[in-house]
């Protein structure tokens, strides 16, 4: 397998007035394409940052971050913005949908910044709702959906522009272990069948056996279990 | 073309979400629409002061006052110059071959408002016999003119409209003797309409005035022929008078109380507009705040900043001009083809309608925009910075 992102020498500290916090320091990780990984830790331990610096949302203090050969630690903003949009799929905790827009536009906001046309745009709609089983749900608003059925309009969402990489942070916090399990499956689905790589972060032991690989972060450092 | 669609798309999102921050946002409509009712309330005062005092003026009348008196009030003329005057070449004559002229003098008397029951000062002008025929758009609408040498008067329509006790048939005191209303007149909405007239006599003698007036008119054979008056009356070393043509004259006096309240009204005008200002200011950051993870969701997505900006100025122009569109409705209702009285020259009142045009809501909807404008601005460039990690915030 190749690798499809990786940190090398990855360090992230915070200024606090005289005080630096250092959240993590020297850290090496690469993530092959196709794996879904896992990334457990205590609260506070830096997996929403290390997740940040993966997705170009943020920068890290020091060290390299490449993706598929390019270096992101060296884009500007707006190529990050680009990168971002071309190749990773975000997936919130809260789902992050805008309430004012029905499910099928809030799914296709990440075509909009693509050169598709209107009516290609509407079909790869109805194909990432059809995805994640909402097809019938299309003119909804996100206030008329259920939590689980929220997170799986931002699943379609996140899928809709074909990213290579899917980013969840806590993707299953907020929802019943049932529908929890649905979403995972689904995750679960979308890696093995369509080939994208996904990196979750997860408190839930349950969430993390759906990975093929778990990482724990402590104390800046990576402790890996392989999933049973 | 992505760009425009990033903008339309966020744009959307924005305005579909105005009515969860409804209340915020309807305080910065109401300031806005106070403010520009009361620019435009003060504009369109002045823009009805205008227009009446434009519309009065016939430019083959001249009039004539001591030089340097300005106004009406302030200027004598004696029963000898204006018989030199009447010799004066380019005047009428009628067809006894005496000249068309009008001494005329203005003393001010009492009224009571019809709105308000209280005191205000109204002119009392004496006319000569040729007086009513120096006036053109002159009609009597009820009753008839007055007879010379009598205690009658005929009173403006305007008038009758904003003061009591002067309707057709009334005895009415003023100064030393009691009147009778014979007459009421229209003129076309000018000036005059707020005046009672007189015979000439006998308000001199029944106010003392003895044989001095304070206008003369006179009818021109041509517009062109004031010139004629002008040098015959420089030519005339007892007569130090000025010549106007009747419609400069008014044009001269409008001119003055216009700015008074056009420049009464623009500052107070935008010192509300400051305060409305900080509304909008305040309106939008807490817009900006609350659309925070919104906006940084879609940062997350791919979308830059600059959508965001313009979404949020657009945002805040729309509620300006709500606010502008409202404020200029709300004066229309309340004020247009209202007519009112305010303190005129010489402490008289004017009677005048407020009017309203295009040209001035123009300027109200501007005024407001450029508040929203400026409320947006600073918001806006707020909104395009949000740090996009903010996205995982809760709520
Ligand atoms: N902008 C910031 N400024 C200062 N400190 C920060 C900032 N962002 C995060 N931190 C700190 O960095 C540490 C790691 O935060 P992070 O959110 O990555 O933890 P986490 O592992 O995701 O925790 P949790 O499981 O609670 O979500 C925390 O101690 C946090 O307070
Ligand atoms: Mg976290």
């Amino acid at each position: 397998m190749t690798a499809l992102i990786s940190i090398q020498g990855g360090a992230k500290r915070f200024v606090k007035g005289r005080e630096t916090i250092t959240i993590f320091d020297h850290l090496d990780m690469t993530i092959e394409a196709g794996d879904f990984i896992a990334i457990m830790g205590p609260s506070g331990s830096g997996k929403t940052t290390l997740l940040n610096l993966l997705g170009g949302i943020d920068r890290a203090t020091a060290g390299s971050i490449t993706f598929a050969g390019q270096r992101l630690d060296q884009m500007s903003e707006g190529q990050l913005s680009a990168w971002r949009a071309a190749n990773v799929g975000f997936i919130f905790q809260f789902y992050n949908l805008m309430p004012a827009l029905n499910a099928a536009r809030n799914v296709e906001l990440p075509l909009l910044l693509t050169s598709l046309g209107g009516g290609e745009r509407k079909r790869r709609v109805e194909t990432a709702l059809q995805i994640v089983g909402l097809a019938e749900r299309a003119k909804h608003f996100p206030r008329e959906m259920s939590g689980g059925q929220q997170q799986r309009v931002a699943i379609a969402r996140a899928i809709v522009a074909d990213p290579k990489m899917l980013l969840c942070d806590e993707p299953t916090g907020d929802l019943d272990r049932k529908t929890a399990d649905e979403i995972l499956s689904m995750l679960q689905l979308l890696n093995k069948e369509m080939g994208k790589t996904i990196i979750m972060v997860t408190h839930d032991p349950e969430a993390a056996r759906y990975a093929n690989r778990v990482l724990h972060l402590d104390k800046g450092r990576f402790v890996e279990q392989v999933a049973a | 073309m992505r760009i425009l669609n990033q903008i339309i798309a966020v744009c959307s999102i924005n305005l579909k979400s105005l009515p969860q921050r409804f209340w915020l946002s309807f305080s910065t409509v109401v300031a806005v629409a106070m403010v520009v009712t009361v620019l435009l309330g003060f504009l369109a005062l002045a823009a009805g002061f205008k227009r009446t005092l434009d519309g009065t003026g016939s430019d083959t009348i001249a009039i004539l006052l001591r030089d340097g008196s300005q106004q009406e009030v302030n200027s004598v003329v004696m029963l000898d110059q204006i018989r030199l005057i009447g010799e004066a070449p380019g005047i009428v004559r009628k067809p006894d071959g005496n000249p068309l002229i009008s001494g005329e003098l203005y003393v001010i008397v009492d009224g009571v408002k019809r709105s308000t029951g209280l005191k205000a000062n109204l002119p009392l002008r004496g006319i000569g016999k040729d007086g009513a025929a120096l006036r053109d758009d002159l009609t009597i609408t009820q009753g008839r003119m007055f007879e010379p040498g009598s205690n009658e008067i005929v009173v403006g329509e305007g008038l009758v409209r904003e003061f009591a006790g002067f309707d057709l048939g009334s005895e009415v005191r003023l100064g030393t003797g009691t009147w009778k209303v014979v007459g009421v007149f229209s003129m076309k909405g000018s000036v005059f309409e707020s005046e009672l007239w007189g015979d000439a006599a006998v308000v001199q003698s029944l106010f003392r005035r003895g044989s001095s007036f304070q206008t003369v008119r006179v009818r021109l054979e041509s517009p062109e022929a004031i010139d004629q008056l002008r040098d015959y009356v420089a030519g005339e070393p007892r007569l130090k008078l000025e010549v106007f043509s009747e419609k400069g004259y008014f044009a001269g006096q409008s001119s003055n109380t216009v700015k008074l309240i056009q420049n009464a009204g623009w500052p107070l005008a935008i010192a509300m507009a400051l305060g409305a200002l900080a509304g909008a200011l305040n309106t939008m950051y807490s817009s900006v705040a609350s659309r925070a993870r919104e906006i940084a969701t879609l940062r997350c997505l791919g979308f830059g900043g600059f959508p965001s900006f313009v979404a949020t100025l657009l945002e805040s122009l729309v509620l300006a001009g709500i606010g502008g569109v409202i404020g200029s409705m709300g004066i229309f209702l309340f004020f247009d083809g209202f007519s009112t009285s305010t303190l005129g020259q010489g402490f008289t009142q004017i009677v005048f309608s407020v009017s309203l045009t295009p040209a001035l809501v123009k300027q109200g909807i501007i005024l407001a925009l450029l508040v929203g404008l400026i409320g947006g601005f600073f918001p806006a460039l707020r909104a395009a910075r949000v740090p996009i990690v903010t996205a995982y915030s809760q709520g």
